[in-house]
């Protein structure tokens, strides 16, 4: 897993307690959202999003950009790459 | 025989056009609103409305409003979500000695569980002194939970100043408003709270419909575990009727509200006045003339020398109903720790009655009360050893 810090977003989602699968329809939601190119943020405590949002990405052709983790929740960064 | 309906509080009858906006949902739009086909979207698209209509009551944002099947529910799901969602900023909540078991119950559920939980006194009217609460704050509080008002004393909290406090130090505060949405106005910005409680039923709406406010950006444990329902935060497919009534019942509430509480207050103000003529009997909570702390379809008294259960026996009897607490207590036959923290007597206690009206209500209704109960009390009286 690449960890990553400071990135500059421009939407966030924060799920963080909302039940799986939420982390995977709010990318649905936010990737419709934004522009090619800018990057999406989605807070979340579900360890299970380790493993969905990288294979999110390669299935859908977004960029997984990295992650990096807060006190009790991580934090996900997906680049729309995929028009 | 006359049949006067004075348990308002208890629950109201469901209002004739939201048993017509429900009734498709039992039976042709049944489809589970997850579903992806044109039913299922339908049931999908019944329950945004219903949130978009509870939302406008309250003044808030749709998406802020997560349904639940009762205000006992959101009470619990406010409480724990909350609890253990701040765990890690500390272990301390408040709440008032005059909740609804519904709070009460979940915060000894939580002191078990490892927080310190500070029951907060009120004053003879039942009202929390901001003060108090300002001075209980210590540096683990994390969450607050003060009812917006009472349904045993009718007695309408200072939400607005204690909302003051608790956003100044950064603490959330719930208020737990099923007595008075739909009943007064409530308005959550004005308010400025970051959770609020409801319940259909107490507006003329279906029972096992109830709703949570949380505040944007504010996060919360779930109560229920399982599917993506209510947004991620409450699994379990959505009682569609209830909620769609639910949402109706809140618009119309929203139209009437003036109309309703100009209603239920002159009946009120009637009823306090015709029962304060019997001897030995007091009103519990503030007086009507205090009128934005009582509730305006609200009365409560205590009966010297006589037990509320059979008042309401005796009442019953006679086509009147009423209660003698809160429909909790009422059922456990043990005195109202909400009368014992206002300072009335164990033995006085035991003669509660409370008399909550409704639209249904008529100044007929108020005659015939006026006329029958005297005779209760003095029936009664005849009977007891303590007269």
């Amino acid at each position: 897993m690449k960890f990553v810090h400071d990135i500059k977003v421009d939407i966030t989602a924060d799920i963080v307690y909302m039940m799986c699968p939420m982390h995977l329809l709010k990318l649905d939601e936010m990737i419709k959202m934004v522009e090619d190119g800018q990057v999406i943020e989605i807070l979340t405590d579900y360890d299970g999003a380790l493993d969905d949002i990288p294979e999110w990405c390669l299935k859908t052709g977004n960029e997984f950009i990295g992650m990096d983790e807060d006190e009790d929740y991580y934090k996900f960064y997906v680049r729309k790459t995929a028009a | 025989m006359r049949k006067c309906y004075f348990d308002h509080v208890g629950t109201n009858p469901l209002h004739p056009d939201v048993l017509n906006a429900m009734m498709p949902y039992f039976k042709e739009e049944f489809g589970n609103p997850l579903s992806v086909y044109d039913l299922g979207i339908r049931a999908r698209d019944a329950i945004e409305m219903a949130r978009e209509q509870v939302a406008s009551l309250i003044n808030a944002k749709p998406s802020t409003v997560v349904f639940t099947s009762s205000g006992a529910e959101a009470n619990n799901f406010a409480l724990r979500g909350i609890a253990l969602a701040k765990q890690s900023h500390g272990k301390h909540i408040l709440v008032s000695k005059i909740e609804h078991h519904s709070i009460l119950n979940s915060a000894r559920f939580l002191e078990k569980s490892g927080f310190a939980v500070t029951y907060l006194p009120v004053d003879k009217y039942g009202s929390v002194d901001p003060e108090v609460v300002k001075e209980s704050i210590t540096k683990e509080t994390i969450l607050i939970s003060i009812a917006h008002a009472s349904s045993e004393i009718g007695t309408i909290e200072s939400i607005k100043e204690i909302a003051a406090i608790t956003k100044e130090r950064n603490i959330i505060f719930h208020t737990d408003a099923v007595a008075t949405t739909g009943n007064i106005p409530v308005d959550v910005r004005e308010l400025g709270v970051d959770l609020l409680s409801m319940a259909a039923h107490q507006f003329y709406g279906p029972k096992g419909a109830g709703a949570l406010y949380v505040r944007e950006g504010l996060r919360i444990v779930p109560l229920l575990y399982g599917g993506i329902q209510e947004g991620g935060r409450r699994a379990g497919t959505e009682n569609v009727p209830a909620i769609v009534g639910m949402g109706k019942a809140a618009e119309i509430a929203k139209n009437e509200i003036n109309k309703r509480i100009e209603h239920c207050k002159r009946l009120r103000d009637r009823i306090i006045e015709g029962a304060l003529k019997i001897p030995n009997i007091y009103l519990t909570g503030h007086p009507a003339d205090n009128s934005d702390k009582r509730l305006p379809h609200h009365t409560s008294f205590v009966v010297e020398f006589i037990e509320g259960e059979a008042m309401l026996l005796m009442l019953s009897m006679k086509g009147i109903y009423a209660a003698s607490g809160s429909a909790c207590s009422s059922k456990a036959l043990k005195s109202s720790p909400v009368l014992l923290s206002i300072g009335i007597p164990s033995a006085l206690a035991q003669g509660s009655i409370v008399f909550s009206l409704g639209i249904d209500n008529s100044d007929e209704d108020v005659d015939y009360f006026l006329a029958e109960f005297p005779h209760v009390i003095s029936r009664l009286r005849e009977m007891s050893p303590f007269a």
